[in-house]
């Protein structure tokens, strides 16, 4: 395959079939590997429709800054394209954020703007919000609330995975800004009768969920509850699991939010056994292994890698 | 046998500081005001006003959202697991310490 540029060969990436993990021959797991994405990860997807719907609708010019409040995939898929098309690119994330982030963003070419660590995410996204407010020239593309995001999946993720596995009887992907599961999920189910979209959701540790009141929640305004048939809680051990899983049997080096994510279609597959219906449930392999190897998550025991994740996002 | 609730950090006040409590009743409705008749004012924190399940709590029941199954009146039966969570901005987002998407 030939591109013309790098951000030309964003998405079309590959279905395999799982045959090791699937549970019989009339219901199969497939794998959509997005780590094939040039940054490495499924964002690519979304930073490129954000950055493209911006210019179209007149809000990035020539120049522009653009901010985010990620420290993750976003924003090194952000990045990317931000320097590819002469933006500045600033990402706000907690100052506890690892070395290794900071540098792979630094080298993609974002400035970085701390938000307090005991705050977590939820203060990287009051910090962005503020600051946005301030700079009224800067544009916060707000991958929570951009319907470009979702879109990027309905006009992509979508489509594609329709032509590979016309037989999809489920899709199952993780449940972050929401954006994979309403874009993919509404393209399915415009065209598949009956299709099945599983939303899972990792279950960090109990410091991530101290807030100080319930009423200071979040939920991403893409949400919309009625695009899914349901939602599963997925822990850290289950996840991690499943990780090691998906290496040890199918030779696939993902990121822990993809056993997350392989739980919940195992789950989902063992109904369908059980009621005797043949199924073909796409998962999408969000990103590899790579950025995940100081987490611990691959080496010594489960319950090692386990309580190493404790206190972290780590989907 | 009863049915295990789990309850977060920012809701142990009503619960005497436990993680864990126990309940009967045939749905989440039965279960709450169960609950409540030992631990008073927490249904009150999960349930709005309009008697709704209040917008930043999510609960489990086994591990799935009970928003996907009937709401306050899922059924539960003996030893299942219910889980209460806040919601946060997770997933792909901003993460503290060296993990996240």
């Amino acid at each position: 395959m030939r591109f013309d540029s790098l951000m030309d060969s964003v998405g079309r990436t590959p279905l395999v079939g799982l045959p090791r993990l699937s549970p019989s021959p009339d219901v199969r797991l497939w794998a959509k590997l997005e780590q094939d994405n040039p940054t490495g990860s499924i964002k690519d997807r979304a930073a490129l429709w954000m950055i493209t719907d911006g210019e179209k609708r007149g809000l990035l010019t020539p120049g522009a800054t653009v901010l985010e409040p990620t420290s993750g995939n976003t924003g090194i898929s952000l990045a990317m394209v931000c320097r590819q098309r002469g933006y500045r690119l600033i990402c706000v994330m907690p100052e506890n954020t690892s070395t290794e982030r900071r540098q792979l963003l630094t080298m993609w070419g974002a400035e970085i703007v701390y938000s307090s660590a005991t705050g977590g995410s939820n203060e990287a996204v009051a910090v962005a919000k503020r600051l946005a407010a301030e700079h009224p020239d800067w544009v916060m593309l707000y991958q929570y609330g951009n319907p470009a995001n979702a879109q990027a999946h309905y006009e992509t993720t979508g489509p594609e995975l329709l032509e590979d596995l016309p037989s999809i009887t489920h899709f199952v992907a993780g449940l972050g800004t929401t954006g994979t599961l309403m874009g993919t999920g509404r393209f399915l189910r415009e065209r598949v009768q009956g299709i099945r979209i599983i939303a899972a959701e990792p279950r960090y540790g109990e410091i991530v969920y101290g807030l100080r009141n319930i009423d200071e929640g979040f939920i991403p305004e893409l949400y919309d509850e009625s695009v899914l048939t349901t939602r599963i809680s997925v822990g850290p051990k289950e996840s991690l699991r499943r990780t090691r899983q998906m290496v040890e049997e199918e030779g696939i080096f993902a990121g822990i939010s993809t056993g997350c994510i392989l739980h919940a279609a195992l789950i989902e597959a063992d109904k369908c056994v059980r009621a005797g219906q043949r199924a073909d449930i796409a998962i999408v392999v969000c990103d590899g292994g790579w950025k995940y190897l100081s987490t611990g998550a691959y080496a010594g025991t489960l319950e090692e890698a386990e309580a190493a994740l404790e206190g972290q996002l780590w989907a | 046998m009863a049915v295990q609730v789990r309850v977060p950090t920012i809701l142990r006040s009503y619960t005497g500081g436990s993680k864990v409590v126990e309940g009967v009743g045939d749905t989440l409705a039965a279960l709450f005001i169960d609950i409540d008749s030992r631990f008073p004012g927490l249904r009150g924190r999960l349930i709005a006003d309009a008697g709704e399940l209040h917008r930043f709590v999510n609960i489990y029941v086994n591990d799935e959202d009970v928003r996907f199954l009937g709401g306050l009146d899922a059924k539960i039966a003996d030893g299942d697991n219910v889980t209460i969570l806040p919601a946060v901005a997770g997933g792909c987002a901003v993460m503290p310490a060296t993990s996240g998407v």
